[in-house]
């Protein structure tokens, strides 16, 4: 093994640990937002190690620019994705609002938190109401 | 080489059996985007390892097609719940949706919720 292949080794197997923790949080981990920060370390560091890793073997080889390109897309379509599942979660109520420090889309202030829906603030309860626990089944 | 891929696709397979406990018991819709994200990550992982393990560039594409399947699969299932939350907003000919148990899989109890 030459330089070149330990490093590319070290960032293998880095890469692979950070999919192994992205494992155990998904399990461990209470609700939508907090297995999102988990699954969000491979799909990023995990991936660009991979990919380094990868590229360093694999120099001198056709067409290794496909995985720069990965990396690069992988890098602007993770907080797309991200973005959108997140907003989702907290417009469903999949969010323990007992674990959040900080709300900013709730109300400031020690009242009940508003409802995320400017069109309808006063809107229909039974439409959009599951439980604030993402195991409860809505009440009905 | 040989025991960095054993350790490399060793660390992986516990991740993926993980991810996949997480997928089959995640309680609502959304888990299971975040965890087939994960998992898709995952398998674009191993085929990135053993590729550079075994200097073989044939799977490269293959490569290309899974990263670009985890964006859109978890783009599009968030926009399909964005929808039917507009939808349960909207009208009182629409369904409301409620997140799935623990025993149901994928959003198939999309009408056992009645209508408002």
């Amino acid at each position: 093994m030459t330089a070149a292949d330990v490093v590319a080794s070290i960032c293998l197997v880095a890469g692979c640990f950070l999919c192994l923790t992205a494992g155990l949080g998904l399990v461990r981990f209470p609700d939508v937002l907090n297995r999102m920060h988990a699954a969000t370390k491979p799909q990023v560091l995990g991936v660009l190690l991979v990919m380094t890793g990868a590229v360093i073997r694999l120099t001198g080889q056709p067409i290794v620019w496909m995985l720069v390109l990965v990396a690069i897309f992988q890098l602007i379509t993770a907080p797309v994705s991200a973005h959108m599942v997140s907003r989702i979660a907290y417009r469903r109520r999949h969010v323990r609002r007992d674990l959040l420090l900080v709300d900013e889309l709730g109300t400031t202030g020690d009242t009940l938190p508003a409802r995320p829906h400017p069109v309808h603030p006063e809107g229909d309860p039974d439409a959009d109401e599951p439980a604030d626990g993402p195991e409860a089944r809505p009440a009905r | 080489m040989t025991v960095v891929a054993i350790v490399c696709f060793a660390l992986l397979g516990a991740g993926a059996v993980l991810i996949l406990a997480r997928l089959a018991i995640g309680p609502s819709l959304l888990d299971r985007v975040v965890s087939t994200d994960a998992l898709l990550v995952t398998i674009a992982c191993g085929i990135a390892v053993y590729c550079a393990v075994y200097r073989d560039i044939s799977l490269e594409p293959v490569l290309l097609v899974v990263a670009l399947l985890a964006f859109v699969g978890s783009v599009s299932v968030a926009r399909y719940i964005g929808g039917m939350l507009v939808a349960a907003e909207g009208g009182a000919d629409a369904e409301p949706v409620v997140p799935d148990g623990p025993g149901t899989a994928g959003s198939g109890t999309a009408g056992s919720g009645g209508t408002s």
